[in-house]
């Protein structure tokens, strides 16, 4: 009896952040929904636990499953609510946003946690510019250390070139192998290897990052073609895409589309994410092919973000961990 | 051979790297949002103390290094080694110069200390962070003059010399932390 008690009073059963946190995330979450409320864009719901997964080699998923008679069935619970909001604009709901749960294994740190919340929002109409501008609007409201500031719009490959030395669409793997040894990162090579994608992802979350710290508020676009994700690539230089990311003092906070809408292109990019993985070991995605389907039907020319919530709350709260402005972080979880 | 995955890196835990023991300072955790993810890593070279920042992929492993930390106390040095014994085992250790580092101006017999042991050789010795030990040279204080200012340099028994306030004197026991050097008190003994 008295072990049960000793151990009851060593978990940590109280909340890890501050009550303060939690009625700040509150009034933030009041704002975007009265921000939105005044732009008329329809906040929905859709389910976190679906048949279908994500497959992008990089996002992994928790998987469970459920069972009807003798049959079980694989379910996954979201990485993002993306799919699930691009059937309802295919179903024509007009602009809609979201703040949804997302969940992806194995993300631990400072400013991951394995649970998080994302407002994602979509567009009807809306270019990747217009869907900046409305990001820098929010965010201003939402972080009023950025009042005041001028949001800077910058082309992936100037950032890049300027703080690597190197341009990101052009260099060989040898430059982006000698870039790392000007920065004394001598485990890049044997990471990156020859996939430039992960020497572009390497190089910028070591060098180009770190040189935004003193940035209040800038949005990164014309992302490289070989990191569109679900991005189209650019009607008049295909070697870059629509997409764009946010950060604030460094700190990525979000990352938006132009959407890509082609059914067949969306379908190719799948089956190649899940090549991908089954080459390299991962658990088997499967296919939404609802989402497919809704694509075939038709989604409107659109723009779309996701913000991570917790992040956006740790700048607004000053902390420098995720689990200070969660009721429970992942370790009280 | 045991090994970790960069999931578990967390501080003090010990790994190799490029042939050499070393600890985990800190772990963070980077990924870009559609990206790969990577571990930044400061890390202290157990055998030379420089501290280093790596980085790995994700999930990846790495050896670990089998280096535990433990208290012993210090018994003599022969002129070459310095020997130490676990209290509980009485089981014995003896450390080369290398080893010793720093710590070897500071031991006097029967000190405690943290001895790191690699592969069950001794790695490094950290003194006790506080030593009581004995004047044997400095020069007399002025005549009343009790307020230390200023102060003056001392030998102690093991050799090391730190600085102390003109009022002590050879003969008197002294309490100095290891750690910054510097003279604390005089011992109430």
């Amino acid at each position: 009896m008295l072990g049960d008690q000793r151990n009851n009073s060593e978990l940590f059963w109280e909340p890890s952040c501050s009550l303060e946190v939690l009625q700040l995330r509150a009034q933030v979450y009041a704002s975007i929904r009265a921000f939105f409320k005044s732009r008329c864009v329809l906040e929905v719901e859709t389910p976190l636990l679906s048949q279908a997964s994500g497959t992008e080699p990089t996002i992994q998923f928790f998987e469970t499953h459920d069972q009807s008679g003798l049959k079980q069935h694989r379910l996954f619970l979201q990485t993002s609510p993306e799919f699930a909001m691009k059937r309802l604009l295919a179903a024509s709901s007009g602009s809609i946003f979201q703040l949804a749960k997302a969940f992806r294994k194995g993300e631990v740190g400072r400013f991951h946690n394995p649970e998080f919340t994302l407002l994602e929002w979509y567009r009807i109409g809306f270019d990747l510019d217009a869907l900046m501008d409305e990001t820098a609007d929010l965010l201003v409201i939402l972080l009023p250390s950025l009042a005041n500031q001028k949001a800077r719009k910058l082309p992936y490959k100037t950032l890049f070139k300027d703080a690597v030395g190197v341009d990101p669409l052009s260099a060989s793997v040898t430059d982006f192998s000698a870039a790392a040894d000007r920065f004394e990162l001598p485990d890049a090579k044997s990471i990156c290897g020859q996939d430039r994608s992960t020497w572009l992802d390497f190089l910028f979350s070591c060098v180009v990052q770190p040189v935004l710290v003193n940035t209040p508020l800038v949005m990164v676009y014309d992302y490289p073609a070989c990191q569109a994700s679900l991005a189209r690539l650019k009607r008049d230089d295909k070697t870059v895409c629509e997409r764009f990311e946010v950060f604030v003092k460094g700190i990525e906070l979000g990352n938006g589309f132009f959407e890509l809408s082609d059914p067949v292109e969306q379908s190719r990019r799948f089956n190649r994410e899940i090549a991908h993985r089954q080459h390299g070991g991962l658990p088997a995605a499967v296919k939404d092919q609802r989402l497919i389907a809704a694509l075939e039907k038709g989604l409107p020319h659109c723009s779309g973000i996701a913000i991570g919530m917790d992040r956006l709350l740790m700048l607004r709260a000053g902390v420098d961990d995720i689990s200070e402005v969660l009721s429970f972080g992942f370790g009280r979880a | 051979m045991a090994s970790y995955s960069t999931n578990e890196f967390k501080g003090g835990l010990k790994i190799m790297l490029d042939n050499d023991p070393c600890s985990i300072i800190e772990n963070e955790f980077v990924k870009p949002g559609k990206g790969q993810a990577f571990s930044r890593v400061k890390i202290r070279n157990l055998k030379t103390g420089r501290v280093i920042e790596r980085t790995f992929k994700s999930s990846e492993s790495v050896e670990a290094a089998d280096v535990v930390e433990i208290e012993m106390q210090f018994l003599y040095h022969d002129g070459e080694f310095w020997h130490f014994m676990v209290p509980d085992t009485f089981e014995q250790y003896s450390a080369g110069e290398t080893a010793l580092g720093d710590a070897k101006i500071w031991l006097k017999d029967q000190d405690v200390c943290t001895v790191t042991l690699w592969n069950d050789q001794p790695l490094s010795v950290t003194p006790p962070n506080f030593v009581e030990l004995t004047i044997t040279e400095t020069d007399p204080g002025l005549k009343g003059d009790t307020s230390g200012g200023g102060g003056k340099p001392a030998t102690l028994e093991t050799g090391a010399v730190v600085r102390v306030p003109l009022f002590v004197q050879i003969g008197e026991l002294i309490k100095v932390d290891t750690r910054k050097g510097e003279y604390v008190g005089r011992s109430k003994e």
